[in-house]
């Protein structure tokens, strides 16, 4: 029944998109942080760039971005992203684009956590005679983290199908290959079931496993 | 200002920020200038590649009927996913175990996959089996994927929703005597209305966004598609990419907009309990309570 299989490297796809995924978490969570901090900062300048970064980027697809990383950045402006082979640099490209889509939506998630702890919790804490420093570490940001594990678990959740849009600039991962087997193969249905388990695994205990953690964690007000 | 991170300023704070905030401009615009410097280098500012856009011709070739794709596969989703989402959410909180268990079931895995997927395997059955014509087949398509994608993110958000509403809603229906169908319409969709719109309008982005996916991977042609027989009849790619983006966001600014001035109508209507649904209420995709905009997937 699942002959149809032979010949095709399924959990290699699944893996390039376990790695898009894993790397482009870590990237956009970095970059995340980077622009949730100016958000918040008591710099106009800096709120002022962090907010319009988050409104332009979550206006726009995602398939423009990664587009124009392979047409624009790579085709015209040269940049290679150190890459030799037109794979890895297709599949470096499609890292830095889910980055940069997905930072916009790590900032809100963040910055939506830093809102859910209380002016009074801060206020408190300085009424008490704890520094800037103190207050962060030990009031506002143990509160904060604990808001932002269900949001941020979303934003992974929606990262690891959002790798699909890679298959637009033909990274070799789960929906390019299953592009290419439906035209080559004639269980459709069979082919559209497998992949959509592959999907099922990899975003469903994800989610549970973080739901329940979020909720555990949650701060009861 | 004073914030939950830090307090009124004082002179030494003031005086760190003026020094932070020349430091960030300075930086923002070596950028700046940086960027500019790049186009510049491989002549992306030559107003020839520019041009174009100001002509009749290229609005009414390539980027009108592009976005006449791109509204009508959007709006086509929205009608449909719409109340089917609202159907689903609502099932999914009957009393009965044998209505809410499959619906649960199926919004959890059509939630679960990329709707790339599902527009893949929407075309390619179409094309299998349908008597479609194959100038509509990736229309169908694409409004298959999305709506079935975002029919089930919406049922979690009307789940949710109604969730958020205070139990005291549901037991004062019941006493006054009002059935659970009255209850859920008369009752509870009528407030959870403004509590979920704005998760709500994040999904509706969500699909305007989609859309591109249809234009790149199954050949519907919408604004990225028009996009790219643009850039190959004007050879101008990273202009045509600039203009399009900005169409999009225009686009999804628009609705934002709309969304957030009728949901300061309802809420001035005093017929709202004042909850907002937090994306830490369920687990929804939007981005709710963080203002206007688009959601992630």
């Amino acid at each position: 029944m699942f002959d149809f299989l032979q010949g095709y490297d399924v959990l290699g796809a699944f893996w390039m998109t376990v790695k898009l995924t894993v790397l482009s978490a870590l990237g956009s969570l970095v970059l995340g942080t980077l622009l949730a901090a100016m958000r918040v900062s008591p710099i106009p300048l800096m709120r002022g760039f962090g907010t319009a970064y988050v409104n332009i980027v979550r206006n726009i697809p995602l398939t423009i971005i990664i587009l124009f990383s392979s047409l624009g950045l790579a085709d015209i402006f040269g940049v290679s992203m150190g890459a030799s082979d037109f794979a890895v640099q297709g599949f470096r490209l499609a890292v830095l684009s889910l980055v940069v889509y997905h930072a916009a939506f790590v900032c809100e998630a963040l910055r939506s956590g830093i809102n859910t702890v209380p002016v009074g919790q801060a206020e408190a804490a300085r009424a008490i005679g704890l520094g800037f420093g103190q207050t962060l570490r030990l009031i506002v940001l143990p509160q904060a983290f604990r808001a932002v594990v269900v949001p941020l678990a979303n934003v992974l959740i929606a990262l690891t199908k959002n790798t699909t849009v890679a298959a637009a600039i033909g990274v070799a991962e789960a929906a390019t290959l299953m592009k290419t087997m439906m035209e080559n193969e004639a269980q459709t249905v069979l082919i559209a079931a497998v992949f959509a388990f592959g999907f099922v695994v990899l975003t469903l205990p994800t989610g549970l496993f973080l739901g329940w953690l979020g909720k555990r964690l949650a701060v009861k007000r | 200002m004073t914030s939950v991170l830090y307090d009124a300023p004082g002179p030494r704070a003031r005086r760190r920020n003026v020094l932070l905030s020349v430091l960030f401009s300075v930086l923002l615009a070596a950028l700046l200038w940086w960027v500019w410097q790049a186009l510049d280098d491989k002549g992306q500012l030559k107003w020839a590649l520019w041009q174009p856009f100001t002509t009749a011709d290229a609005w009414n070739t390539y980027l009108l009927p592009g976005l006449w794709g791109t509204l009508k596969a959007a709006a086509l989703s929205m009608v449909i996913a719409l109340p089917l989402g609202a159907v689903l959410g609502i099932a999914r909180l009957s009393d009965h175990r044998w209505v809410r268990v499959p619906v649960g079931a199926v919004v959890e895995f059509f939630r679960s996959i990329p709707v790339l997927l599902l527009m893949l395997f929407a075309n390619e059955l179409y094309a299998q089996s349908s008597n479609i014509a194959s100038e509509y087949r990736p229309l169908y398509a694409v409004v298959t994927g999305l709506v079935l994608y975002n029919a089930s993110v919406l049922a979690e958000v009307v789940r949710a929703g109604v969730l958020a509403l205070p139990k005291g809603q549901t037991e004062a229906a019941y006493a006054i005597g009002l059935r659970k169908g009255q209850t859920m319409t008369s009752i509870l969709l009528p407030q959870s209305v403004t509590v979920m719109l704005p998760a709500i309008v994040s999904q509706l982005v969500v699909i305007v966004k989609d859309t591109a996916l249809g234009g790149v991977m199954i050949s519907y042609a919408e604004l990225l598609s028009a996009r790219s027989t643009l850039a190959a009849n004007y050879a101008n790619v990273i202009q045509s990419f600039v203009v399009v983006a900005v169409i999009f966001i225009i686009l999804n600014f628009t609705l934002t907009s709309f969304a957030s001035w009728l949901e300061g109508r309802l809420r001035r209507g005093k017929k709202t309990t004042g909850a907002v649904l937090s994306p830490n209420d369920a687990t929804i995709a939007g981005t709710a309570a963080t203002g206007a905009g688009g959601g992630v997937a």
